[in-house]
């Protein structure tokens, strides 16, 4: 009986442990409902009336519907150009093996070691030049951000897809060659369903990594309308660091978002997290 | 002849945009920091040889930046990696309440750092401020973001509090592999939990150990949204991070060439400690 309780209790102590380790969200999310007086009486109670108004302000602030819809597009778009490219070059690496295919492996691989610091001036020399000369506009758009976000993003998905690949039995390949199959056909209907784990480590991991991006969009985006939620927020923090409660109001709009993919994808998360460092 | 064509359908497109993002700006790179340039166009870029590298060794500023770093990437490792592997312990001990604990521990790993150094802001200065003076505690709980020596100390914390649930994962997915019967053996053969953890576990963890030392050792040294959010290097430059230090350099002083020299040097820091790092751990790894 008596070890049935310690193990309760146990139990119990490992909850609060775990909602203490939330703390700060609680901090954020109690002072986003208090007035300045409130707040400065007592920062940690729970705030005495429930009040959206500084919800409403700080959306209006942010632009926060424009931005979460500008990180939709550029976030979804990016991952699903990763994951069609990656898959379909990971795939024909791993299945023509000669000196090329290693070559190519390789630097895909290597380069995973380059800070983003060490290229980010470089590239937009880079991208300026293409836009000035050749008239494309990479610059200050969301297309030019999708664009570098995928060069970005390709040595470590083709890495994750090229050591998923090698484990794929090439048997069903060869007999769809022999049915007469073209490799597209043979890519599209036979292996890229067989690669769905993978893919879906792949797409969380990127998602997570270009939705939380600031640096790489601070530096492509310029124009108010365009800005994703991570730019807003820096802005909006630029603007208006005194008034907390506004702050905090801010911020936790800018945490929904993940909140909510995460309660609904949270098996898959912290599977593919797993799966994606220990490759 | 049919299947180089199809070689390159497949990997052009991807291999084409990489070349273009990644690898031109990498060469192009290294030939700019041996120029020196303001970032206007108009204005000539001059050849210099090595004398950013030169310069960036007599950087006061440069140098004080690169110290920090190193010791807040030492504490970061400690930190994240012994919260991470108790916390892995602890929501693999069979306990009921195991799922929604690790749900909990995980989630900060997903709200990104410059949102995370925006919360921490507050608690660290008002929230910090007005605890002080209500409970008297002014010891501990003051502004801790304008002294240097604490500031460093919260960076540590927030990269920790977002970190640690990360390796977590990582750590629970090793334990998770090593197999009940090894332990059981252990067990009849009279180990006590704390040699079971020692002598068993913690060899059989050593590729998570390997994964998750690499993750947090690159990922604290490359810092900058979290640096940037929550003390923008203050105060006076004192929690300037190394990347922080490049991107002003380069964008804040218009220094393109000597800030581009720094860039390569992090990049040759970077590479050589993370190479280092996995060699190294690889070796004393365990095989079954």
């Amino acid at each position: 009986m008596s070890k049935v309780w310690s193990r309760r209790i146990l139990e119990v102590l490992l909850v609060v442990f775990a909602a203490a380790y939330l703390s700060p969200i609680y901090v954020m999310l109690v002072n986003s409902f208090k007035t300045r007086l409130e707040m400065y009486e007592n920062a940690l109670a729970l705030p005495s009336r429930l009040t959206f108004e500084f919800y409403a302000e700080a959306m209006k602030k942010m632009s926060f519907l424009t931005a979460f819809g500008n990180s939709l597009y550029v976030t979804l778009a990016s991952v699903v150009i990763v994951v069609i490219l990656a898959s379909m070059t990971a795939w024909m690496l791993v299945r023509t093996d000669n000196w090329v295919s290693r070559a190519i492996f390789l630097t895909f691989v290597s380069t995973m070691l380059i800070p983003f610091q060490t290229i980010m001036m470089p590239l937009m020399q880079v991208m300026d030049w293409i836009r000035s000369t050749l008239q494309i506009p990479m610059l200050n758009t969301h297309e030019g951000l999708i664009y570098m976000n995928v060069g970005f993003h390709a040595g470590m998905a083709v890495f994750l897809y090229h050591g998923f690949i090698k484990s794929v039995p090439i048997a069903l390949e060869e007999a769809a060659t022999l049915d007469g199959c073209s490799k597209f056909g043979v890519f599209w209907r036979i292996v890229f369903p067989m690669l769905r784990t993978i893919t879906v480590t792949v797409a969380i991991l990127d998602i997570i990594s270009m939705w939380n991006d600031y640096l790489l969009p601070s530096l492509v985006l310029s124009d108010k309308g365009l800005r994703t939620i991570p730019l807003s927020t820096f802005y909006f923090f630029g603007e208006f660091t005194i008034a907390w409660n506004l702050a905090m109001a801010g911020l936790t709009l800018a945490i929904i978002p993940v909140v909510i993919f995460y309660l609904f994808a949270q098996k898959n998360i912290i599977k593919g997290i797993a799966a994606g460092a220990v490759k | 002849m049919k299947n180089i064509a199809w070689y390159a359908l497949f990997t052009f497109p991807l291999l084409f945009i990489f070349t273009t993002v990644v690898i031109i700006p990498f060469v192009i790179g290294i030939a700019y920091s041996f120029i020196e340039w303001d970032g206007i166009p108009a204005n000539p870029k001059v050849f210099v040889g090595f004398e950013n590298y030169v310069a960036l060794f007599s950087d006061q500023r440069f140098l004080a930046s690169a110290g920090i770093t190193v010791l807040f990437t030492l504490l970061s490792l400690i930190a994240v990696n012994v919260l991470g592997l108790l916390f892995s312990l602890m929501v693999t001990s069979g306990l009921k309440t195991s799922n929604s604990a690790r749900t909990m521990l995980f989630m900060p790993n997903l709200i990104g750092g410059l949102i995370l150094g925006y919360i921490w802001q507050f608690i660290f200065t008002d929230a910090f401020k007005m605890i002080g003076e209500t409970t008297g505690w002014s010891g501990f709980f003051f502004n801790w973001l304008l002294d240097p020596q604490y500031a460093l100390i919260a960076l540590v914390v927030v990269f920790t509090w977002q970190m640690a649930g990360y390796t977590m994962v990582i750590y629970i997915a090793g334990i998770q592999g090593i197999p009940d019967d090894v332990l059981e053996a252990a067990w009849v053969d009279g180990a006590n939990a704390w040699q079971r953890l020692t002598r068993i576990k913690f060899p059989l963890l050593m590729p998570s150990f390997t994964i998750c030392l690499f993750l947090s050792l690159s990922g604290a040294f490359k810092i900058y949204d979290v640096n940037l959010s929550l003390t923008n290097g203050g105060p006076v430059n004192k929690t300037e991070m190394f990347a922080m230090n490049i991107f002003n350099e380069i964008f804040g002083y218009g220094h393109y060439g000597l800030g581009q020299a720094k860039a390569i040097v992090f990049f040759l820091i970077v590479a050589l400690i993370t190479l280092t790092q996995v060699i190294l751990t690889k070796r004393r790894e365990v095989q079954m």
